[in-house]
């Protein structure tokens, strides 16, 4: 393999950068802003390089050092994973993660914790460098819990606002949540299989798939609980629309593009251990997602929580495509998700800056005139997102699609269709009201297109979401899931091969985009106010309020917590330190009162101690 | 020299200066710390020159001349004067009589008892020697000499310069105002 | 009855026990220093006579060493009297007391 040292400079550069921009170069904006847009740029370069020289199948595909060795069964490695899934992460996290970089770059150019945000940025790529090239459950925990970490000092950034302090504490609790699950399925798995290593425990499955015996299913779905969390799945997707208080680069980088595709990543690396029930399950989970999701954000007024709400639905897709023993799809709509979906966040964040933070849609109006950049990429990841031929999104989600009705899973094949359809009309809608009819404030006819720091990225991000689906990445992923059948060749022949393949999730996919817009362009092409509270009445006022889950949640879960704590409290107030310090305390308190007296300053009484201590010593010394 | 050798190695003699010193140096040293006459310090000086003239005639009869003569020059040629020195120095008032501590008083005559008491069980279960051997060392203080500056040179060595820390302390202690 | 060892030992514990009660019950500074040096005194007196009745001169040398020491001991001692004289104008135990914070 050649070329060995570089997947460890790509992981390590961006904690190096991080390092230098804390330690040294704090106080200058310029410098580590640069400092840190060269760390991923150069990872990427040398992403490219490597699977140049490589390609996306590496003769070896790991390359380790022995970290920890306790002597017995445990050992742990630090080391890379190199295969086509690990290396096509790479590619999207350090290539998307380099635009929003510079993008960046652009947008947080007026705050003054700039250098601040970038160090905490290359400090997330690492971490999330790490979840994509670890090679053994325990490494992946620890970027697990470091991407944790990182998102929580993002989403905080402006630690000035208390919501932003709140929403960095609920994801950070949300996702401990599910990490508890995840650990406790990781030491299920080592514990049955004696390995933490991915290739090993890959190997232990195949020779023996019941090695995990009547747990499998329960380690499974334990191990799922960490993409639960991380992918922020029903019941734990609370966190993920609260998390849009951090800045807009943020919410592009790690809200939908990254890092809540680690969850998904996750489930594709470790596919080998799950039974065909957890795989019901993990299905049926992502299914309900991606439709509570959807229906959450037709009624959402928020620019970014709209698309914060979409990244959810769609996030609840992949999953649901992995639990259709789908991991390709699933991979591949990630993939093409990542484009349109930080192209998505970055536009929301362009006109964020045009309309001098307003983030109301209500606000907005008529804005592709002024914003004529951000207007066209804005419709490109819109219709990518709403998957219209030829665009990536197509690809992916009929991908999905064609492998539910594969599966002949026909109820979860509906509930995809009817939300493809929702995802079409609330991206449109969102779209019409933004950028059509009148200016609804007076920011909105004051817009101003932004610099081309800003658009640069989203041009390119636009280019790949438009042909993401045509490029071969879902070829890519065939080297770690091998299928039967011929893989496709020619750029024709892939620009018309869903409809060869499942014709019929194809024509049903494209027939809901095409509801779904129509029915947005009735509602909302020239709507001043939402006409849709009118006429669903109850159903609106819920998906409004999110269908009540936090509500719910303070109500049951959070009261219940703080129950305990009160008695945890009282134990800890007046048992532990009541009884058992107090009783030290008052004892060494009293005794020290009493010897008090002894100190007289009378040196006569020093000196009658003194010989009481000499004869108690020649007491013992002499006795026989 | 040699009567005196003579006479105190012989028993009855002997005996009889013992107790005699024995008795001189008791009484005299009770005196030091309790005389019921005067509560002077200068008193109590005088009866501790006794107390040290009489135990070096204690050192006599143990054959310990040197030290004998030591005792009177160092202790009662040097301590002592330094002590009157001192009392003439300060222009010590007559010690008033003051209330007597009762705690006091029990506390010094219980810490005595109990260190007296282990003192005679300890010397009444050891078996001691009841007679002298023969005169082993004749010129005594030649022997002693060699001893000093053979086996314990290194100790004579240290003792010189603890007298000579003792005496630069005194210096910087009786300044009148340490810099 | 004849004199040994055991007489002369009785003497240096009797010396020794009424410097100690001195010690402790006097309350004049300089007549506890009077104390303290008759108690070395008995202490040399069981040596010389240790030395005596062993036939070993050793015991000798370390009472020689005492003198010395006690010699210093004395000097420094009232040195100190002295200079606490002059801060508090009083040599009185009961008058000392700095030591009780």
């Amino acid at each position: 393999m050649k070329y060995e040292i570089l997947p460890w400079l790509i992981l390590f550069l961006p904690l190096l950068s991080a390092a230098v921009i804390t330690l040294f170069t704090l106080r200058c904006k310029t410098t580590s802003s640069l400092i840190s847009i060269g760390a991923i740029v150069a990872g990427f370069v040398m992403t490219v390089v490597f699977i140049n020289a490589n390609g996306f199948h590496p003769a070896v595909s790991e390359t380790m050092t022995n970290w920890l060795n306790f002597g017995g069964p445990l050992q742990i490695d630090f080391g890379l994973k190199l295969d086509a899934l690990s290396l096509m992460m790479l590619l999207i996290v350090t290539g998307v993660g380099g635009a929003i970089h510079i993008y960046s770059y652009g947008y947080m150019d007026e705050d003054p914790s700039k250098a601040r945000f970038f160090a905490f940025l290359s400090l997330f790529t690492f971490s999330m460098l790490g979840i994509v090239l670890a090679n053994n459950f325990v490494m992946m925990f620890i970027f697990w819990e470091l991407v944790g970490v990182s998102s929580y000092l993002l989403i905080g950034f402006w630690y000035e606002k208390p919501s932003a302090g709140d929403a960095a504490k609920k994801a950070f609790i949300t996702n401990r949540l599910g990490d508890f699950g995840f650990l406790a399925g990781i030491l299920m798995v080592w514990g049955l299989l004696g390995s933490l290593n991915f290739g090993v425990l890959k190997g232990a499955m195949e020779t023996n798939p019941a090695a995990l015996g009547c747990c499998a299913t329960i380690a499974g779905l334990l191990v799922f609980c960490g993409a639960v969390g991380k992918s922020a799945q029903f019941p734990l997707h609370v966190w993920l629309p609260d998390a849009m208080e951090g800045p807009t680069p943020v919410s592009a980088l790690i809200h939908a593009a990254t890092m809540v595709a680690a969850g998904v990543y996750m489930l594709c690396r470790t596919l080998f251990l799950y039974t065909p029930d957890a795989l019901h399950v993990i299905a049926y989970i992502g299914g309900f997602t991606a439709l509570l999701a959807a229906l959450i954000a037709v009624q959402q007024n928020d620019i970014k929580r709209i698309i914060a709400y979409s990244t959810l639905s769609q996030l609840g897709y992949m999953v649901m495509a992995v639990g259709l023993a789908g991991p390709t799809p699933a991979m591949f709509h990630l993939t093409t998700h990542a484009f349109f979906k930080a192209l998505l966040f970055l536009s929301a964040g362009s006109v964020i800056l045009g309309m001098h933070h307003e983030q109301d849609i209500w606000q907005m109006g008529n804005l592709r005139k002024k914003m004529p950049i951000t207007f066209v990429t804005f419709l490109i990841g819109a219709l990518a997102l709403s998957g219209l031929w030829p665009l990536s999104g197509f690809f992916s989600k009929d991908s999905i699609l064609g492998q539910a009705y594969g599966q002949h899973n026909y109820l979860l094949f509906i509930i995809g269709v009817f939300i493809a359809g929702l995802t079409t009309f609330y991206t449109f809608r969102l779209f019409f009201v933004v950028f059509f009819g009148q200016e609804k404030s007076k920011a909105a006819s004051h817009a101003h297109e932004s610099s081309l720091v800003i658009t640069l990225p989203l041009i390119v991000l636009a280019v790949f979401s438009a042909i993401g689906g045509l490029i071969g990445i879902e070829g890519i992923y065939h080297y770690n899931f091998p299928i039967e059948g011929e893989q496709s060749a020619g750029f024709i022949a892939a620009l018309f091969e869903p409809f060869k393949a499942s014709p019929v999730a194809a024509l049903l996919g494209l027939l809901a985009f095409a509801i779904g817009l129509v029915a947005a362009w009735a509602l909302y092409a020239k709507a001043a106010t939402d006409p849709l509270p009118a006429k669903l009445g109850g159903m609106a006022t819920a998906m409004k309020n999110k269908f009540y889950f936090d509500e719910l949640y303070e109500a049951t879960f959070i009261r219940a917590h703080d129950g305990i704590a009160a008695v945890v409290n009282w134990i800890d107030q007046w048992i532990l330190e009541g009884c058992g310090i107090g009783l030290v305390r008052g004892g060494t308190n009293l005794s020290g009162r009493m010897l008090r007296h002894l100190q007289t300053g009378n040196l006569q009484t020093y000196a009658f101690l003194f010989v009481l201590g000499v004869s108690l010593v020649l007491y013992f010394v002499l006795r026989k | 020299m040699e009567q005196i050798n003579n006479l105190i190695s012989g028993g009855a003699v002997t005996d009889l200066l013992f107790y005699v010193f024995a008795a001189l140096t008791l009484l005299c040293g009770l005196l030091v710390i309790a005389n019921p006459f005067s509560r002077n310090p200068v008193t109590s000086a005088m009866f501790l020159v006794l107390t040290i003239i009489s135990m070096s005639g204690l050192f006599l009869l143990l054959h310990a001349f040197f030290l004998a003569a030591v005792q009177i020059l160092v202790y009662a040629g040097a301590v002592i004067v330094l002590f009157i020195f001192v009392i003439m120095l300060l222009d010590l008032k007559e010690e008033q009589r003051r209330r007597i501590r009762f705690f006091g008083l029990f506390a010094g005559l219980l810490s005595v008892g109990i260190v007296f008491s282990i003192f005679i069980k300890c010397l009444s279960s050891a078996k001691l020697a009841t007679e002298a051997p023969a005169n082993a060392h004749d010129g005594e203080t030649y022997a002693l000499g060699k001893l000093l500056f053979t086996n314990y040179t290194l100790p004579f060595e240290i003792v010189s310069v603890l007298l000579l820390v003792a005496m630069i302390g005194v210096i910087l202690l009786s300044k009148k105002k340490l810099e | 009855m004849h004199v040994g060892l055991q007489h002369y030992l009785a003497v240096s514990m009797i010396l020794f026990c009424l410097g100690l009660l001195g010690v402790i019950l006097r309350r004049n500074l300089l007549v506890i220093y009077m104390s303290l040096e008759l108690m070395l005194n008995a202490a040399n007196l069981a040596l010389v006579s240790f030395s005596r009745f062993n036939d070993k001169l050793d015991g000798q040398v370390l009472v020689f060493f005492i003198i010395t020491v006690a010699a210093a001991e004395v000097a420094v001692g009232l040195a100190l009297i002295v200079a606490l004289f002059r801060k508090r104008q009083s040599a009185h135990v009961e008058d000392l007391t700095s030591m009780k914070l």
